[in-house]
This record gives C-alpha cells, structure tokens and sequence, in this order.
C-alpha cells in the first residue's frame, strides 16, 4: 500500500515536471526573429493610427473548434475599405487581408483558417472615415492545425 | 504545385439590377504552410496561393491577400453587386507564379 502511494506520487512530479518544459517550448515557436508582432502588424495595417476596440467590425467564428487545421471564420464591417485578420498564437500572425472593391455586395466574407492552438483571433478595419476598429474572438482549439 | 488545381466557383445565372448575390469560390491546393516538416525532419518549403481577386465587368468586387493561415482547398463566400449584365473573372494566384482563372456571365432577370 505505502509502495503504491509513493508509484503515484512519483507519476505525479513527473507529469507536472513535463507540463512545465513543454510550456517554454510552445511559447519559444512564437518567437522567431522574423516573425512580427501583432501591434507591428496592426501598425503597419493602419499607418500608425490607433484602432480602438469597437462594434464597427464583427468576427463570427465557432468558440470551440475541434479540427484547428480549419475553422470557419467570417468578418463582416459595413462600410469597411479593407479588413485585416491576425491569428496571434499561430507562428505566424496573418491570416488575410480584405479589400473590397466598388462592387462588394457588403463588407464581408468567409473562409477557413488554420490555428495552431486556442486564442484570441483579431480583426481590424479601416472604417469609409478612414478610422480603424478592432475586435477579437476566442476560440478554442482541440487538435492544433499547423502540422508537425 | 499546378497540377491538380481545380477552381469552382458558384454563382446564380440570373440577377435583378443592382441585386446583391452572394458568390461561393472554393479551389483545390495542397496551401503548404511552411511549418510542417517531412519524415526526415525536413522543413517542407511554403507552397500556396497569396491572392484571390473577383472582378465583375473589370470592377473590384473583392482583392485578398492570403497568407499560410488559410486552409487546404481556399474557401471565400462574399457578397457582390451586380449593376448590368456582364462577366465575373475569379483569379488565384500560386507561389509557384501560376495563376488559375474562371468567368462566370450573369444575365440580368
């Protein structure tokens, strides 16, 4: 009985222990030299401009996406020049960037992405004033999409 | 990455003037992200799509910019304008330098 309590122990330390070296690891893919950075991103999207948190732009994307190789996103900003969507926790950040032309039916589309693992996928718009809004969604991701 | 590239584009036959219809563009390819490695622990080199345009009689309807975020097979639903008869022309174009295209006329109802 002793013996058995301290076998568990053991697994217990040791499971904690691997939990804790894959952490870095996973943090350290994200950070490659070349990759940009969501605000730099952001920046260079808008010129420098802020874009404030706002209802001017909508994500639809499911909170809970089982296949993270692809999840259905939609962005929708009436009136909206160009949308660009980032996946910050991918390795790297762009997803896509909207134009929509004199002839868009509305300022909004549809598609499939790839994340990597569960975040906050973030919009930006550049609004007809030519002010930007941003807006985020959470989405949770069961088996990662970025292969291996 | 050119072989095996089919696009498929819906789009209604028919419109009212200046009716908003809604366009469904999906196309086959591998889009290679760059991250995944083969069995020797090889990085697989980036292979993919980078934009997707529609047009309609020459006019923007929609202009993106892809990165390897987007899935295997791109999938885009969007909304168009139609003010006259006329043609759209889908165009992909491929890391590779390929470009894939497809029209598609309208008649105005």
């Amino acid at each position: 009985m002793q013996m058995n309590l301290d076998r568990r122990e053991v697994l217990a330390t040791a499971a904690a222990g691997a939990a804790l070296i894959a952490l870095p690891l996973a943090a350290a893919a994200q950070d490659g030299e070349t990759v940009k950075t969501v605000d730099e991103l952001i920046a260079e999207f808008t010129g420098g401009a802020d874009a404030v948190e706002g209802d001017g732009v909508t994500i639809g994307a499911p909170e809970i996406a089982e296949n993270g190789n692809t999840v259905p996103i939609s962005v929708d900003a009436p009136g909206a020049s160009e949308i660009l969507v980032l996946a910050p926790g991918n390795p790297t950040p762009p997803v896509a960037r909207f134009q929509f032309g004199a002839l868009a039916g509305s300022q909004a589309a549809s598609t499939r992405i790839r994340l990597a693992q569960t975040q906050d996928i973030v919009a930006v718009a550049k609004l007809a004033d030519g002010s930007f809004v941003r807006s985020s969604a959470n989405v949770k991701v069961t088996i990662g999409g970025c292969g291996g | 990455m050119a072989d095996n590239v089919k696009p498929r584009v819906r789009v209604p036959k028919t419109a009212a003037k200046d009716e908003v219809i809604t366009i469904k563009t999906l196309i086959s390819h591998l889009m290679e992200s760059g991250q995944r490695k083969d069995k020797d622990g090889q990085v697989i080199p980036r292979s993919i799509i980078n934009r997707f345009t529609a047009t309609f009689n020459g006019e923007t309807v929609i202009d993106v910019q892809m990165e390897p975020a987007i899935s295997t097979n791109p999938y885009f639903e969007f909304e168009a304008r139609i003010p006259d008869a006329g043609e759209f022309v889908f165009t992909w174009y491929d890391d590779d330098g390929s470009v894939y295209e497809d029209k598609q006329t309208i008649e105005l109802a």
